[in-house]
């Protein structure tokens, strides 16, 4: 008996709540999930909201998710095409930045994900804008709006000329959150076509060597250098962090016939290499 | 399958010697065992103890002929036995499990304890001292002083003490109260001292210590023949300096406890049963804040607990003597690592260097002294263990997979132990010889280890998982020969130890301590061989007057022929002895050979060789029933500047030192 005091307004509640559930009216399918608004950018038909996980933008690789409301109905479109155009205002240029396409995610209605790699961070007289270009019903709309890039306070991202004359960039996609065991490296590697445009360069090959400048240049062991990946169009690697801190990810890029084409090795003489990334935990 | 072959051997050789010993006639006589028993008791103040009555625990062990010392300052020394340190041997306080926080070995067990709590130390070689826990090298177990319901009494006792070297104060007090039904002791001590210097007047900077130890043991008779015992021991100890190392410790504290149930029956069959539930835990704080030259700065803290129990039955049976003893425990070791960058935006350094290791251990121990005839008697001795061992932290295990990627959280092994000893005494003669098998699991540090640095070598050593149990077969001889004026000893013992855990250098690690020459992972030796002996001799030149003397020797080499690293050299103690009345006093000589069997692979070189001498004088004063006992001294009279094989680093002895401890007992 003493049971079923404490059970019965339990259950009752249960009944209550499972009831209610049906008599609203249809509420917006929630597929963002536990990710967090960035900004909403606007045109009189649509805004556009844009989410990441840590509800910023920043320096260096950025995972966006968007999705497209219907400012009369409230609704989320579901069936548009969408591409996206980052934009950075300089006072001399205008340039862009490496992107993804922007897809539909499989499995859901009306999310669309791709990720931005921002070459560099806002400052006073220097903004990125982000535009969408988008069709609903063969009816092709536009938005854009000026989006925060702060700095990083470590280089996530670096911008190189290689001995070839062309000018790469490698960004830090993974580990978003090391770890101290052997984590997965993932780089993403582009070069600059032009201001506009920035392609995946495929088949080179990137030696990794982390090492701490704190702990005299401790290096770990285990690590592996990075190799592409077809399927994702990046180059996956191991890295090993043993402890947590300050961690220098000293880096060399071979092209296909494995000749440098930036980076030195770590030596004795030789603290750090001129190609390298930063993490730190 | 070597190892297989030698158990074989083993039982069989076990067996043989049963069955041919069951027709031997009915006899007993019980011979003496040839363990030593080092007496901490200060109920018997008096000069054979040959230590000053509030010397160190450390300095009373020192002592034993099977005992040395390694030094890594003026605290906390590392009790080896064999030439065997803390892995490869057992100790134990009241057969209480204990294990030491610190992964740089600066804190034994014998730290956690001071005089004040014990009254013996018991010293048993190779598997003679397996009775604890698994052992290779022998076993300590340190004996808690405690009263019985035999006699009545109450007595009061304070002792005080300074030394010059150090500006070392010692002072303790003691309360001690006994009738039929209930006991208790209590008692307290505090050391404290300065660093000290070494010969020549050369101040040894980060020497200093300062401990107290508080501690209370209490029984109470609950029936005819049974008693509850409970016992408390705090042991603090704070700004100690390790001159030796590049860290010292600013804490080191102890809490030891246990509850037991004992029943003795002299007329029964079960002449002793005590069941022991005991728990203690250790937290010892590594740091470097006093050293100004430091590459990094870093703290490495290190915790362990230890839950377990024991249950000790001892049988009497005409010529049999058994005795049993099940146990287990739970071991909790963690121990963490944080450095502090420059920069002070930079972010911390942190790592665990032992994953937090949870060990199960349960094992049962059986001895058996069987006594063949009146002159001679066989034990046998036999432990079995099972050791379950889990990484319960995510980030120690993460840690670990970057050197062993395939690495699983959890892992089982057996242990065995066995010995078998002979002994034959007739007229003044007595003979021993004895043979075991033993084996032990990996320390935590051996198997789990992350990045410890070993300044004796200059190396980072990293644990290793894989490793096999270490395995020793040891054979024993002694001879001893007693007559009114004479009495002299020989000793030996050999040790064949396979799987011999030892750091190698694996040249594809890089270094993690800055000016470190490299990594060394514990690897496994196929074998390595311990020999050591010791001859003793004592001459009564007249009632008053007695020459006492020791002479040892040691050897350890690797499956290469290799040295292993401390080993002692040729070593020897003299000893003048006067005693008359109340008086005693005292002139010894003691010293070593250069060594010349070193190792220089693992930061060993050629230790000169040294003498220095002492001397001291005691004095008892009766009042009635109370006493006051004066014991004054000089350590090192020359003032000698020198070092042994068992300094780190070759750091150097205490100079001319000067001592006056002075007891008072009221009774």
């Amino acid at each position: 008996m003493k049971l079923l005091k404490y059970f019965l307004p339990v259950i009752l509640a249960l009944v209550i709540i499972s009831c209610s559930d049906d008599d609203d009216d249809v509420a917006p399918v929630n597929e963002i999930g536990d990710l967090i608004k960035v900004q909403d950018i606007s045109n009189d038909e649509h805004t556009i909201e844009v989410y990441t996980k840590s509800g910023k933008l920043v320096q260096g690789y950025n995972d966006i998710t968007v999705r497209i409301k219907d400012n009369l109905t409230q609704d989320f479109v579901e069936n548009a095409t969408i591409s996206w155009k980052p934009v950075m205002h300089m006072i001399e240029k205008t340039h862009s930045c490496p992107k993804s396409d922007l897809v539909k995610v499989t499995d859901k209605q009306t999310v669309y994900n791709g990720y931005i790699i921002f070459t560099m961070a806002e400052n006073e007289t220097e903004k990125w804008d982000l535009t969408f270009n988008y069709t609903i019903d063969g009816t092709a709309y536009e938005v854009v709006d000026f989006i925060a890039v702060p700095a990083s306070s470590k280089q996530t991202i670096t911008s190189v000329m290689g001995v070839d004359g062309v000018k790469y960039v490698l960004a830090l996609i993974e580990p978003q959150k090391p770890e101290v065991k052997i984590n997965d490296i993932t780089i993403g590697l582009f070069k600059m076509e032009s201001m506009m445009s920035f392609p995946v360069v495929e088949n080179y090959k990137i030696n990794l060597d982390p090492r701490m400048p704190s702990m005299g240049n401790h290096s770990s062991p285990n690590n592996q250098d990075l190799f592409f990946n077809a399927t994702s169009n990046m180059y996956d690697g191991k890295l090993s962090l043993t402890m947590t801190g300050y961690w220098k990810l000293n880096l060399i890029l071979r092209n296909q016939n494995n000749e440098i084409l930036k980076g030195e090795a770590v030596t004795d003489e030789n603290e750090a290499s001129t190609l390298y990334l930063e993490i730190e935990f | 399958m070597v190892s297989k072959f030698y158990i074989g051997l083993l039982v069989s050789l076990l067996f043989t010697v049963i069955i041919s010993a069951q027709e031997k006639s009915l006899d007993t006589v019980k011979i003496e065992q040839l363990k030593e028993i080092i007496i901490v008791n200060r109920k018997s103040l008096n000069n054979k103890n040959q230590v000053k009555p509030l010397a160190s625990i450390d300095e009373y062990l020192e002592k034993s002929n099977k005992i040395t010392m390694i030094k890594r300052g003026n605290y906390a020394w590392e009790p080896a036995i064999n030439n065997m340190v803390s892995d490869r041997i057992s100790v134990t306080i009241d057969g209480m499990q204990i294990f030491g926080a610190c992964t740089d070995k600066m804190d034994p067990i014998t730290s956690y304890v001071d005089i004040s709590n014990l009254s013996e130390v018991h010293v048993k070689s190779g598997q003679q001292g397996a009775e604890n826990g698994s052992t290779i090298g022998g076993g300590i177990d340190l004996k808690l002083q405690k009263g019985n319901f035999n006699d009545e009494a109450l007595y009061v006792g304070f002792d005080t003490g300074f030394e010059t070297n150090g500006n070392a104060r010692i002072g303790s007090s003691e309360l001690n109260f006994s009738n039929s039904k209930f006991f208790v002791n209590a008692d307290a001590i505090y050391r404290k001292s300065d660093n000290y210097t070494a010969g020549g007047d050369v101040e040894i900077k980060y020497s200093q210590y300062e401990k107290y130890n508080v501690s209370t043991i209490a029984g109470l008779k609950i029936n005819k023949n049974g008693a509850i015992i409970g016992s408390v021991i705090f042991d603090n100890a704070t700004n100690i300096g390790y001159p030796a190392l590049t860290m010292d410790v600013s804490s080191a504290k102890a809490l030891i406890t246990s509850v037991s149930y004992l029943q003795k029956n002299s007329n029964s069959r079960v002449t002793e049963w005590e069941t022991k539930f005991y728990m203690n835990t250790i937290t010892h704080v590594m740091d470097d804040t006093k050293r100004p030259d430091v590459p990094i700065h870093m703290d490495m803290p290190g915790w362990s607990d230890t839950y377990g129990f024991y249950s000790k039955i001892k049988l009497a049976k005409t010529r049999h003597s058994l005795l049993f003893n099940a146990n287990a425990y739970y071991n909790k070791a963690l121990a963490e690592m944080t450095m502090y960058p420059s920069d002070p935006n930079e972010n911390e350094m942190f790592m665990l260097t032992w994953p937090d290791v949870r060990t199960l251990y349960s094992g049962i121990y059986g001895e058996d002294d069987f006594s063949l005839n009146k002159n001679s008697n066989l034990k046998m001795t036999a432990r079995i263990g099972f050791q379950d061992e889990t990484i319960a932290d995510d980030f120690g295990l993460n840690s670990l997979q970057i050197f062993y990627p395939n690495l699983n959280d959890n892992q089982q092994r057996f242990l065995i132990n066995l010995s078998t000893q002979y002994q034959f005494q007739r007229d003044r003669f007595q003979f021993s010889g004895s043979v075991g098998y033993g084996e032990r699991a990996p320390s935590v540090t051996e198997a789990y280890g992350f990045y410890l640095f070993n300044s004796f070598d200059n190396y980072d050593y990293i644990g290793n998982p894989y490793l096999n149990n270490e395995k020793s077969l040891e054979f024993n001889a002694a001879v001893n020969y007693t007559s009114k004026k004479i009495k002299m000893g020989i000793e030996a013992s050999y040790f064949y130890i396979s799987d011999y855990i030892i750091g190698k250098l694996n040249p594809d690690y890089d270094r993690m301590t800055i000016g470190a020459d490299g990594v060394k992972v514990y690897t496994a030796l196929d074998y390595a061989t311990i020999f050591t002996t010791n001859l003793t001799a004592e001459y009564s030149i007249s009632n008053a007057i007695k020459l006492d003397g020791m002479l040892g020797y040691s050897l350890g080499e690797d499956n290469d022929k290799e040295n292993l690293p401390l080993i002692s050299p040729l070593n020897y103690k003299l000893m003048l002895r006067y005693k008359k009345a109340f008086l005693d006093a005292e002139l010894g000589m003691s010293g070593a050979d250069k060594q010349y069997n070193y190792s220089s692979s693992y930061g060993e070189d050629k230790t000169n060789a040294y003498t220095v001498f002492n001397a001291n004088a005691s004095y008892a004063f009766y009042k009635g029933k109370n006493k006051i006992f004066v014991k004054a001294g000089m350590d090192n009279i020359f003032d000698r500047y020198y070092s042994t094989f068992a300094d780190w680093k070759n750091i150097p002895r205490m100079g001319r030192n000067t001592f006056i401890n002075i007891s008072y007992v009221i009774k």
